[in-house]
């Protein structure tokens, strides 16, 4: 845990570094950390350290669409869902987990189209009610196709038992880490490049961006598309992680949750969303363990949840300016901004 | 006579370039004064910190004896001041005779609205339309008889002629003259038209980037050639 | 025949409750630009509230006007302390802050009721009594009419004939020339969020015996149809919010009737798809506004 916020202060620090770090080091390092804590940490901190990698690939593919893209989407926990239940119907038919996580991978891409074909023509609160609606929504087909999905018991998870060599919570931590760090390798390359410029572009402004002969729609949709296969990659490792999927595991509050993460960590940063994921794990926890001490069980989940949702009112009121002032610290904004009047005045 | 309103001193804006820098003038009861300059030389700026739209940073707004700092914008009012903005402020989305009744909306009881009717027959005919149903002309009538239903001591007017037709304008000017000259309503008149505007003011105050150029009875000004190139370009 | 003038009624019934929730959506989004997404949040608590009010008091009455006062109170308390202060300059700010509520609502409900549904019963009976030999409403349907139609002429006149509804509209519609018309805005402000707060209360009365019960979530699924139908009259139109109601109550109604009640939520998504992107800026709105 210490290692991961060296990771991110160090990045912090050295704002002007960013561009020149090469993200396959940061990767080559991270994969290193990861292996090392999963042979010093307990299985259960273990296993926590796993799910966070799961959370990561959600959060670094929302940070891109909200953060870079401007986009809000309250629907990725139904994608989640979607990822999940697919690697859920595979395995339990063939059993092949590799090609399942691609298979997965695949349908929420194609749901993630199609929801990213309509968002393209909506903005702001149109755009947040419609993703809503899916996340709301999407819960409910499990009881509407019940012989497929058999309602809200859900379905359970076959999987192969990990290597001898490794414990199942190592054998998972690996796995989610593995995929989160691919995906945070591939947003990051992405998003350096032009395709990175234009998604910039079209958040900070529409019409100059038109102007500059981007394609706004493309753009738009390319960039959920993207997300998406981020979160169903991310719901098919929770579907590994927990061995089970059900409705009750993908509420509204997942989505909302995702989005308080992405806020919080910093939005448009890699890191940021590292930060997110690292929360949503630790909060709850912590959370969990307030309720067990108070001995009262609707303290449990409650706690986390009003805790979440404090957090995401003052940060949003504190904020100048709300969401777009989150992208970078002040004091950054200022010394990049300043830069160029020192230059010109010297 | 005392002055009904008095600016003293009045900087707006931050930095080394204030919007407006050490504006004084006096308006009287019954006079009205032309606020005279070209684009950008901070005619609604100071409209707007007189009405406390925007704070002022340092000088003193005294109208009728009474100290102005601190009074919120919807306060104004109150003390006998109706502003008309630049671009006419007519809430498009409501009727004509709602916009009149916004104005005396705060009097206890409502003032009647036939005396304003009476003085813009147009607007009786469109009492029941829509605000952005209504011509330029028309909305500048309709937002300054809804200022008059306030029954207000002091007009802001800014900019009346903006965008209407010379004839239109004149009539508006007359109209201004007459109320002056029947009730004693004091004007403070923001125009970019010099010639109409000084043609029914009694002083006129020139501003130039943010500072008081020059001020004068209005048909003085009217008459200084050098003044008129300098600032008024006719 | 018969079972479709059943299920017209029904729809009409439900449709009301929508039309409700939407009327108090678009009351907020007009005069603030924020689609209150915390409104059934809001509502949930409210109702909550009335339960306790209620097994506390013995009577269903004095739970149903304490709804309706917590949600003029909780509605003046979310614009004071919170909205009042959200930055304008993205619309997302606005949603973002919104979800911060419903997240603390939620949690705050679980903390003190638990996360169990708890049973709701109705004022009225909800069986349907016979006209002319066919069963198309029943007490409760009549109440909830009732009920929506007094608050509609209500809001009506409210905002048509008397001096604050002008003085509400126009804080609304233009906020810096109404202050300078001697209009205190921000007490507008406050009293629009009071009132749509405590009309969706209403709604949620209305709509959560018919329910499976209490539960924080319970409004979830209303608010999706309530925005659908707020979306379909244009959200800035507050005609366009009863007729979208009544509209989107017939169509699930219809849905869930003949295709079963399983689909409706699955219906209430792809109604909305379709007036998003099928009639983009509402049946009455006024000016283009999708964007906004």
């Amino acid at each position: 845990m210490t290692v991961l916020k060296d990771r991110v202060t160090s990045r912090m620090v050295a704002p002007v570094m960013r561009r020149r770090l090469n993200p396959f080091l940061m990767v080559a390092v991270g994969a290193v950390l990861v292996v090392v804590l999963t042979y010093t940490l307990p299985p259960f901190r273990t296993y926590q350290l796993a799910t966070i990698g799961a959370y990561l690939c959600v959060t670094a593919g929302l940070t891109v669409l909200t953060g870079l893209n401007g986009q809000l989407s309250l629907g990725h926990g139904a994608l989640m869902a979607t990822g999940a239940y697919t690697l859920a119907l595979w395995q339990n038919k063939f059993n092949l987990l590799a090609v399942g996580i691609v298979v997965a991978i695949l349908v929420t891409t194609v749901a993630g189209l199609v929801i990213g074909l309509a968002a393209a023509r909506l903005r702001g609160p149109y755009l947040a009610g419609l993703t809503l609606a899916v996340a709301v929504v999407v819960p409910s087909v499990a009881s509407t196709f019940d012989e497929t999905f058999n309602s809200d018991q859900g379905l359970s998870v076959i999987l192969n038992p990990p290597p001898e060599s490794m414990t199942v919570e190592q054998w998972q931590a690996w796995l989610c880490w593995g995929g989160a760090l691919v995906t945070t390798l591939v947003l990051a390359l992405v998003t350096r490049g032009r395709f990175g410029r234009d998604m910039r572009a079209v958040r900070d402004d529409e019409t100059a961006a038109k102007l500059a002969g981007i394609s706004i729609a493309r753009t738009q949709v390319w960039t959920f598309v993207i997300s998406a296969a981020c979160a169903g990659l991310g719901g098919a490792l929770f579907a590994v992680l927990a061995q089970s999927v059900s409705p009750g595991a993908f509420p509204l509050t997942l989505s909302l949750f995702l989005v308080m993460a992405i806020v919080i960590g910093g939005l448009g940063r890699l890191t940021g969303a590292v930060i997110g994921a690292f929360l949503l794990v630790a909060l709850p926890a912590v959370a969990h363990e307030i309720g067990e001490a108070s001995g009262s069980q609707r303290l449990e989940g409650n706690l986390a949840l009003t805790f979440f949702g404090v957090v995401l009112v003052v940060v949003m009121l504190a904020a100048p300016g709300g969401l777009a002032s989150l992208r970078l610290p002040r004091s950054w904004r200022a010394r990049l901004s300043r830069k160029p009047a020192h230059r010109a005045g010297s | 006579m005392s002055a009904l309103l008095e600016v003293d001193g009045l900087t707006v804006g931050y930095g080394a370039a204030p919007v407006l820098h050490d504006v004084s003038l006096t308006v009287q009861e019954g006079q009205i004064v032309a606020v005279l300059g070209a684009n950008g030389a901070g005619k609604t700026t100071l409209l707007r910190a007189l009405s406390g739209l925007l704070p002022p940073s340092t000088g003193r707004v005294v109208f009728d004896g009474a100290d102005l700092r601190g009074v919120k914008v919807e306060r104004l009012v109150r003390h006998g001041i109706a502003h008309v903005p630049e671009g006419r402020g007519v809430v498009t989305e409501l009727t004509v005779d709602e916009n009149l009744r916004l104005g005396g909306l705060w009097r206890k009881p409502q003032p009647p609205l036939a005396p304003i009717y009476e003085l813009f027959p147009r607007l009786a005919e469109r009492r029941s339309h829509l605000g952005h149903q209504l011509s330029g002309g028309e909305r500048q009538m309709l937002a300054i008889g809804r200022a008059l239903a306030a029954q207000p001591r002091l007009l802001l007017l800014d900019e009346p002629s903006l965008g209407l037709a010379p004839r239109v304008t004149g009539q508006i000017m007359a109209l201004l003259r007459d109320l002056r000259d029947r009730t004693g309503l004091a004007v403070l008149l923001v125009e970019q038209n010099v010639r109409s505007a000084l043609s029914i003011a009694d002083q006129g105050v020139v501003l130039s980037l943010g500072r008081i150029a020059a001020r004068d009875d209005a048909a003085a000004l009217a008459d200084d050639a050098d003044l008129r190139h300098a600032y008024l370009g006719f | 025949m018969d079972r479709f003038l059943f299920l017209t009624f029904d729809g009409l019934s439900r449709g009301a409750v929508y039309a409700a929730f939407a009327l108090a959506l678009v009351l907020i989004w007009r005069a603030t630009r924020i689609v209150n997404f915390a409104q059934g949040a809001m509502a949930v608590a409210t109702a909550y509230v009335a339960y306790s009010v209620a097994d506390a008091t013995g009577s269903y009455w004095v739970g149903f006007a304490a709804a309706l006062v917590a949600g003029l109170l909780l509605g003046a308390a979310v614009e004071r302390v919170v909205m009042r202060f959200i930055d304008h300059s993205s619309p997302l700010n606005g949603v973002v802050v919104a979800l911060g509520l419903v997240l603390i609502i939620q949690g705050v409900l679980g903390m003190i009721y638990g996360n169990e549904f708890r049973p709701a019963e109705a004022p009225f009976s909800r069986d349907a009594f016979n006209i002319g030999g066919v069963a198309l409403l029943s007490r409760y349907d009549v109440f909830v009419f009732a009920a929506v139609g007094a608050v509609v002429v209500l809001l009506t006149l409210l905002f048509t004939r008397t001096p604050t509804g002008l003085r509400m509209r126009a804080a609304a519609f233009a906020p810096d020339v109404s202050r300078l018309l001697g209009v205190p805005v921000g007490g507008m402000l406050t009293l629009g969020w009071a009132l749509a707060a405590a009309v969706g209360s209403l709604a949620g009365m209305l709509v959560i015996p018919t329910e499976l019960g209490l539960h924080p979530t319970a409004m979830d699924v209303l608010f999706i149809s309530a925005f659908t139908a707020a979306v379909l009259g244009g959200l800035d139109s507050p005609i366009g919010a009863v007729v979208g109601g009544l509209i989107v109550g017939l169509v699930l109604s219809y849905i869930s009737g003949y295709l079963g009640a399983t689909v409706a939520p699955m219906a209430v998504l792809g109604l909305l798809v379709v007036v998003l992107l099928g009639r983009p800026d509402g049946l009455f709105a006024r000016s283009k506004a999708r964007t906004a």
